[in-house]
């Protein structure tokens, strides 16, 4: 991933003697390596706190999970900067638009419908393929029903992710409260984002989506900075604005898919994380501010489930901690204000 | 009337306003003029207290726009500013009314009514009063900002390019009114315009602005002159007398 | 106005209906002659007119009347038609509440229940306010994300305590709205809504202009920390006592306060009845739904209105879809 750091808008290099040249920011480049240190020291701690055992068993265990959180971490940061962008809102998140609430009621119908115990012995494959594809689809098939054919504003489809988003956790509580309390303690695991039992088999097959799915985000990211400035400037400036949300949208489908249906709900810290990615950044530019979001998210998922697994013992849930921290974390960095 | 004391207001190390003092007195039409970046729409926003001072006193009638209570203060000072990007879905009568807010507190009278009525059509508004806002064109908004501010019936005006997105006819009798409304109704009206002859044309007094400070003040006789708006806007400038008034030109 | 007039009575109706639908067998003639001649049996009718369907009907119109209203406010308040009244954290702070009470004293009567959770969920707005107080407002976005943060901050420990005690399930319950288990004594803190609701049509104005931005609310003369810090009690307020009462009705104040502002605009004190009379009437529609279509067995109203509001507001906004705001 090479990072663009170069000193003027265009991208181009300007002789240092011009006196138009800019003054070099340089600050998104301390805030990568500040959070690259961070990172590495975070994925150090939760590689070797508590070992106990030999490395051959303990690298590719604890290995396969923190490649699960590089991945899970990138994709949801990813998927909620360019999710604002296009929706021009920063409080939205790709969950909002019901991909949550669906996988919810996913389980929740496999629970109600067959019970736990057949559940468990469903080929995890299959699972997983079933439920990717059902939430792109939904998130797919809503942008093209409600965008594709008429003049419709990104506003309205939010506002129908949200409806059916509604729609589905209505469902699912109706049957959450008719279930046996066994089976709901089953499902309350499905209801919390886990890195402890995800299959590793799956990491392969989710790594490979990922990576193709981000491989295209980054390279949108040029086209993602003409978007901030709105439909019409877009347009006049040459980028396709209806077909460039569309491919949006559906990258922040896969990425939000198969995120959540190979550990569960993960899209939570989302929010908090692009809003830190927009605050620290120092650039609107999404060549900066996405892989900012990105190291935040990884660093976010890597310290909280150190603090699970050390802190806790594995008895609460991921989403707890980061909500908790996380949220102070921000409202801390908001009471400060910033200088820009 | 206005006496705005040695103000600063600053963004970081930039001072964009840097110690002004100026003194204008009551009734009349003022112009603040100057290139873009002098520090005009940041000095009528600190007059008119939508911005905080970060040095020095603005006085509005004696009154201290820092420690002055603003429902007070909105019943002397009426402003308006260069960007009105509404997000709310409002009719051009529900803005104009809202003028009356100071006075009614939310509870119309007849009075207010009246006063509603003569600013819709003051500005050629009474067909469009029912219209959301957002069906408009930017003109016609324009129109209905500036309404609200007359409504609001105060004793000084603060406008920032009132003339934005206006046509001819429009602009004219836009200034026609400020006009008006200075000479009829003894009100003191301060506006930003771009336009050098729409200053010539229109203002009792005259203020240059240049990199945070004034530069110039004076009637338009004094001011609009090739020296004085050659060195205000650094490229030259001649002027011309038309029919007695003075006009100016830069275009080549 | 005519037309206000004309849904008020549709809201009547409906409500009257409310009253006479439900497992008990109750009619109009049965109840006029429980209350001249007074017999035993039909007093039982006149028992369960009393002390269930009213008070039922009455919670349902107050609580749908002013969430919806607290719902216009928030979206006026944050100049963002995306933002619930569940956006300044109070929700979150009733559940933390109720988790308490549940915890510490299990025997206590619903009545302390509700008050303790009130009392919490305030707590919340007052931690809010004092957060945003501290906070430069350079942003309109910043009160829904400081909302959604304390909200999340508040959501994690009542979330980590209910999971160490397996009360996750229950809790679950308690927030779903559910008018089943209203009766005479235990809806009457709704009044409060109900005034508080007055009072935001008192202030109406102040929030309209809010909506339109800091600079409009100095330049008339009020102080915009102060309109925020109203407008946002009134709404902490109302989501708190409905929430505590009847439990969280999704939908409410995001959808209906959107539909009347596509028709209306956003003169609140132009739409605040449209507002009200729609989430009341919105509310009074689901609630029969949820009491008819298995009878005799209820479907809460979180389920109905989560259904019937998506089909209803969905077929709404393709409709007007092109022409929103």
């Amino acid at each position: 991933m090479s990072l663009e750091l170069r000193p003027t808008v265009t991208g181009t290099r300007v002789p240092s003697s011009d006196l138009a040249a800019p003054p070099v920011n340089h600050r998104p480049r301390w805030v990568l390596v500040g959070l690259g240190i961070g990172l590495v020291l975070a994925a150090a701690a939760f590689m070797t706190l508590g070992a106990k055992g030999s490395w051959e068993f303990l690298l590719p265990f604890r290995g396969t999970k923190l490649l699960a959180m590089a991945l899970v971490g990138t994709a949801v940061a990813v998927s909620t900067v360019m999710f604002q962008t296009v929706t021009d809102n920063r409080i939205l998140t790709p969950s909002i638009m019901g991909f949550d609430a669906l996988y919810l009621l996913l389980q929740t119908s496999l629970v109600f419908a067959i019970g736990s115990a057949r559940l468990a012995g469903v080929d995890t494959w299959a699972r997983f393929v079933v439920e990717v594809s059902v939430m792109v689809v939904f998130g797919v098939g809503l942008y093209r029903w409600l965008l594709a054919g008429q003049r419709r504003s990104v506003h309205v489809l939010v506002l129908a992710g949200i409806v059916f988003g509604v729609f589905f956790r209505s469902l699912s509580g109706f049957m959450q409260r008719l279930i046996d309390p066994n089976e709901f303690v089953v499902l309350q695991d499905a209801m919390f984002a886990s890195f402890n039992s995800f299959d590793r088999e799956l990491v392969w097959l989710a790594a490979g989506l990922l990576a193709c799915a981000i491989s295209v985000a980054w390279a949108l990211r040029r086209r993602l900075d003409v978007l901030l400035l709105g439909r019409e400037r877009a347009t006049t400036l040459g980028v396709d604005h209806r077909r460039t949300v569309g491919l949006v949208l559906v990258i922040v489908a896969v990425l939000v898919s198969v995120s959540t249906a190979l550990v569960g709900p993960i899209t939570f810290f989302g929010l908090l994380v692009a809003n830190l990615a927009y605050r620290i950044a120092g650039t609107h530019r999404h060549a900066v501010v996405l892989p900012v979001a990105a190291l935040l998210g990884v660093l976010a998922l890597v310290a909280g489930q150190t603090v699970l697994e050390r802190v806790f013992s594995f008895d609460t849930a991921l989403a707890v901690i980061i909500e908790f921290l996380g949220g102070i974390v921000f409202l801390a960095l908001l009471m400060r204000g910033e200088r820009r | 009337m206005i006496d705005v004391l040695d103000a600063v207001k600053a963004y970081g190390s930039v001072r964009v306003v840097d110690g002004v003092r100026l003194a204008l007195p009551a009734g009349g039409l003022t112009s603040i003029i100057g290139p873009n970046g002098a520090g005009k729409s940041t000095l009528l926003s600190l007059v008119a207290r939508l911005v905080a001072l970060d040095g020095g006193q603005v006085l509005v009638d004696g009154l201290d726009v820092t420690t002055s209570r603003s429902d007070v203060l909105a019943k002397r000072i009426a402003a308006l500013r260069q960007e009105n990007h509404l997000g709310s879905r409002l009719t051009v009568r529900d803005l104009v009314t809202f003028g009356r807010y100071p006075h009614s507190k939310g509870r119309p009278t007849a009075e207010d009514g009246e006063h509603v009525a003569r600013s819709l059509e003051f500005l050629d508004l009474v067909p469009l009063a029912d219209r959301f806002l957002d069906e408009l064109s930017g003109g016609q908004r324009q129109r209905a900002f500036v309404a609200m501010v007359l409504c609001q019936d105060t004793d000084v005006l603060l406008l920032d390019e009132p003339l934005n997105n206006l046509d001819p006819r429009h602009a004219v009798a836009m200034m026609d009114r400020l006009r008006a409304a200075a000479d009829e109704l003894g009100k003191t009206v301060v506006v930003v315009v771009h336009d050098i002859n729409v200053a010539a044309h229109y203002s009792d007094h005259i203020v240059a602005m240049c990199d945070g400070a004034v530069v110039h003040e004076g009637p338009p006789s004094a001011v609009i002159r090739p020296e004085v708006l050659s060195s205000v806007y650094g490229l030259p400038v001649e002027v011309h007398d038309l029919a007695g008034r003075p006009h100016a030109t830069y275009f080549r | 106005m005519p037309r206000l007039g004309a849904a008020a009575g549709v809201i009547g109706l409906l409500a009257a209906v409310s009253l006479f639908v439900g497992v008990g067998d109750v009619s109009l003639g049965a109840l006029a002659s429980a209350v001249f001649a007074g017999d035993a049996e039909s007093r039982h009718d006149l028992l369960l007119v009393g002390v269930s369907r009213v008070p039922r009907t009455i919670a349902i119109i107050l609580a749908g009347a002013a969430m919806a209203i607290a719902g216009q406010i928030m979206q006026l308040l944050s100049r963002n038609r995306f933002v619930e009244p569940s956006t300044a954290g109070t929700v979150e702070s009733a559940a933390l509440g109720i988790l308490i009470v549940t915890v510490l004293a299990p025997g206590a009567p619903v009545m302390v229940k509700m008050l303790v959770a009130t009392l919490t969920a305030l707590a919340g707005t007052a931690l809010f306010l004092r957060i945003l107080h501290q906070v430069p407002l350079r942003s309109v976005l910043v009160v829904p994300l400081v909302g959604l943060m304390l909200g999340g901050i508040i959501n994690a420990v009542s979330t980590f305590f209910a999971y160490r005690l397996d009360l996750l399930q229950s809790l679950n319950t308690w927030m779903t709205g559910d008018f089943s288990g209203v009766l005479r004594g235990r809806y009457e803190l709704l009044w409060i809504s109900f005034a508080l609701t007055v009072v935001a049509y008192v202030a109406a104005d102040r929030f309209t202009v809010a909506g339109m931005g800091q600079d409009f609310v100095t330049t008339l003369g009020m102080n915009y920390r102060a309109v925020l810090a109203l407008g946002l009690s009134i709404v902490s307020m109302v989501t708190a006592v409905v929430v505590v009462t009847v439990g969280a009705i999704p939908f409410l104040g995001l959808v209906v306060p959107n539909l009347v502002a596509l028709i209306f605009g956003d003169n609140l004190r132009r739409t605040a009845p449209w507002v009200a009379l729609g989430g009341a009437g919105f509310v009074l529609v689901c609630d029969l739904v949820g009491r008819t279509v298995r009878y005799p067995y209820e479907v809460p109203i979180g389920v109905v209105v989560g259904v019937v509001g998506s089909a209803l507001f969905l077929a709404l906004l393709l409709r007007r879809g092109a022409r929103v705001a």
